[in-house]
């Protein structure tokens, strides 16, 4: 059996670019939640002095995660914004001194065994940095490690434009297999792959060299069809086994982590600097020169694609992440969050709506479906407000990857009316429950 | 500065289009359209050109009436003109023609909500709403290479011929091949139409299953009907059949194992008709048959989303 997929163009023009690092803003913001769970709650604030590395949020509850400052200088207020995904989230806003001076209780932590080694990684404010911003700590967080059978290492980065990962590869890849002796170590796991797509050539090279050198590491070359980096498709790819609809790859017996999350774990667990500062690919038609840049979490959107080189034109379009599953923000005012792994900024002509005509039934959407969804059926189910119907057609599986409403030739907002029928298909099986109890 | 767009991903799609879909279609129809005109003179354009206009300004007509959108420029129309003209003998008075296009743009098509929403085929459907209204100059079968009045010289089609049993009618496999017999003006070119067919095929319009699966069905039951499969398969609207009306997106099923189903079902229904009825020809009837079966198939074939192994609580 193979998954279903599609060729997105590849675009990765920052590939070879090691990532630059940009002067410090004027100012930073620095939401209080950057990743799935509860904000953290402020431990600041107004006219704080801070310093790197400092804690400014603190996890709040156990699927949270804790937020340091990515600049040293005086906190200007302790506030709210609204964040790109519409939520009202507290925000701290730091005036920077541009002396980056580094707190002085970032020390290496003091890691003995599995449990000093996930509350160290909670201690850092890791989230997955892939993108999908879950705080590291809780996937690490196993009750019996036995189950861990092979531990998959998600560096496929099968979005156009995107090549922070590769960087990490690249720049940083002593830290990646640092990073799997301490799970290795700590976690008692044996089996180690590296899914690459095929498209990083340098990459794939630098990691067969350094696992040629460790025991129980694979890297496992994928072909370049999106979306290979979804989480499901590459545990299918890499060991396969497919992962229970509404379960977690440990069902399958695996962890994946993304190879930037798990390079910068083995970087923390050597000085002890959190998670302050990103390396984010700036790209699209609408930027001067694509490259990597290192930014400071916090930092805006305007900002640091100035420091890039600035826009050849007014974006019609602005993206954090990719363009297959990026969210597109509202203004340039937006700050840099801990997951962005690039900014895509569009022209009016790359980001010009195309016009959405009648369904044909040519069945694209649904043949290219990694989990062999419908969308097509999907939709007329949401349009006739059957939850029943939503049901029988697992829109719960869908996990937004854009592949359907990238082929539609009518351009139909598949993935859209996915994400909306998948909230009508939650309330549908809130309220069957409810009548049952 | 402007507004920033703010849409829900993907940001960046295909360059696929149903407008250039079609025009991969209307592409893949024209070495047929050159055959006809080479086999049956240059009326083939005229009846070509009377249906494609007639279909165009119907749509266009029946929506400006309908304040519906406007669709003639995804080209759809053009298709279903030219799959018509296809389906005619070339001797069509213009007239019948062209009521046979308003009838498979406004009655089969635009009735039924347009692009995407028809159940049946429109072409298929109006051929055989025309062979019912108009059975005489519907069966009035041309020579290949008259140029004189087109009814001058009338001539039996390689299935009546087969039919009947006349074996000194019955064309050469190399005349089945060429095209060089009488028959509906797009249909006698199996070269014409397998070319036509190989492109949609390399540009990933259709897939092969239906046209496979359909034109071996009919294979196989007439070998084993005691019939010559190769003079079954290239005779008649097969081909034509199987490739471009059996293939249409709206009104056959899209799953791999639906589109099996559909190509079987036409394949024992084409030969039901030819061997078994009253009639020569049973292509059109065999796909409008089973596109009235469509969506049964497209429910018992659906498929199965990757679940995994759910365990029970």
């Amino acid at each position: 059996m193979k998954l279903h997929g599609i060729k997105v163009p590849h675009k990765k023009h920052t590939a070879e670019d090691a990532p630059v690092r940009l002067p410090v803003p004027k100012t930073v913001t620095i939401p209080m939640s950057m990743h799935i769970g509860k904000p953290a709650k402020a431990v600041v604030k107004r006219g704080d002095q801070v310093r790197v590395g400092q804690l400014i949020g603190e996890a709040d509850g156990f699927v949270s995660s804790n937020i340091h400052a990515s600049v040293s200088g005086t906190v200007q207020k302790v506030d709210e914004m609204v964040s790109s995904m519409g939520a009202k989230i507290p925000c701290v806003v730091i005036e920077t001194d541009g002396k980056q001076e580094k707190y002085e209780e970032v020390k290496p932590p003091v890691v003995k065994d599995f449990e000093s080694f996930v509350s160290s990684v909670k201690q850092s404010g890791v989230v997955g940095l892939g993108g999908a911003g879950f705080p590291s700590f809780v996937k690490l967080s196993v009750k019996d490690l036995s189950k861990v059978e092979a531990v998959v290492i998600n560096a496929a980065e099968c979005e156009p434009y995107i090549t922070s990962d590769t960087r990490t590869m690249v720049d940083k890849g002593e830290y990646v297999f640092k990073g799997i002796e301490a799970i290795k170590t700590y976690m008692n796991a044996k089996r180690f792959i590296i899914g690459i797509e095929s498209n990083k050539p340098e990459a794939i090279k630098i990691m067969k060299e350094l696992a040629a050198k460790t025991e129980g590491v694979e890297v496992r070359v994928l072909p370049s069809i999106y979306p290979q980096g979804g989480e499901k498709v590459l545990i299918f790819n890499t060991v396969g086994r497919i992962v229970p609809k509404g379960g977690l790859p440990l069902d399958v017996g695996v962890i994946v982590i993304n190879v930037t999350t798990l390079a910068f774990i083995a970087e923390y667990l050597e000085t002890g600097m959190p998670l302050v500062e990103k390396c984010v690919t700036v790209d699209g038609s609408a930027v001067k020169e694509p490259k990597n840049v290192i930014a400071p979490i916090g930092m805006s959107i305007r900002d640091m694609i100035e420091g890039a080189g600035g826009l050849k034109c007014d974006p019609a379009k602005v993206i954090y992440g990719g363009p297959m599953m990026g969210l597109a923000v509202p203004s340039m005012d937006e700050p840099i969050l801990k997951n962005t792994n690039a900014v895509v900024a569009m022209d009016a002509e790359e980001a010009k709506p195309r016009k959405t005509t009648a369904c044909i039934g040519c069945g694209a959407c649904m043949t290219h479906c990694p989990f062999r969804l419908d969308p097509r059926e999907i939709s007329l189910a949401y349009k006739r407000d059957s939850g029943e119907d939503l049901e029988a057609l697992c829109v719960d599986l869908c996990m937004e990857c854009g592949c359907c409403s990238y082929v539609c030739p009518a351009n139909r907002p598949l993935v859209q009316t996915n994400k909306l029928a998948k909230i009508r298909l939650r309330s549908y099986l809130a309220a069957k429950k409810e009548g049952k109890s | 500065m402007s507004k920033l767009i703010a849409s829900v991903s993907p940001h960046i799609s295909s360059k696929r289009t149903t407008q250039n879909i079609m025009l991969d279609v209307i592409i893949a129809l024209l070495p047929a359209a050159i055959a006809s005109v080479v086999i049956f003179g240059l009326r083939s354009a005229l009846v070509i050109s009377v249906c494609v206009a007639v279909c165009v300004a119907a749509e266009f007509l029946f929506e400006k009436l309908c304040k519906k959108e406007n669709t003639i420029f995804d080209l759809s129309a053009v298709v279903t003109g030219m799959l018509l003209a296809f389906n005619l003998p070339v001797s069509i008075p213009l007239w019948q023609a062209a009521v046979g296009s308003l009838a498979a743009i406004v009655v089969v098509k635009q009735l039924f909500g347009g692009i995407g929403q028809n159940f049946a085929n429109p072409a298929i459907t109006a051929r055989i709403m025309m062979l019912i209204a108009f059975s005489g100059t519907m069966t009035n079968w041309v020579a290949p290479f008259t140029d004189k009045m087109p009814d001058a010289i009338s001539s039996a089609t390689p299935l009546t011929a087969a039919a009947k049993g006349t074996a000194s009618m019955m064309p050469s496999y190399l005349d089945l091949f060429l095209g060089k017999h009488a028959g509906c003006l797009g249909e006698t070119c199996v070269l014409a139409i397998l070319l036509g067919g190989l492109y949609l095929l390399v540009r990933g319009i259709i897939t092969w299953h239906t046209p496979v699966v359909y034109i071996g069905t009919v294979a196989l039951m007439s070998f084993l009907c005691g019939q010559d499969p190769l003079y079954q398969i290239m005779s008649g609207g097969l081909m034509l059949g199987a490739f471009f009306m059996a293939t249409d997106y709206a009104t056959t099923p899209s799953s791999k194992w639906g589109k099996v189903i559909f190509g079987v079902g036409c394949g024992l229904i084409t030969i039901l008709i030819r061997f078994w009825g009253n009639l020569p020809e049973g292509v059109s009837y065999s796909i409008l048959i089973m596109n009235i079966f469509t969506p049964y198939i497209s429910k018992l074939t659906r498929n199965r989303p990757l679940v995994g192994e759910v365990k029970k609580k």
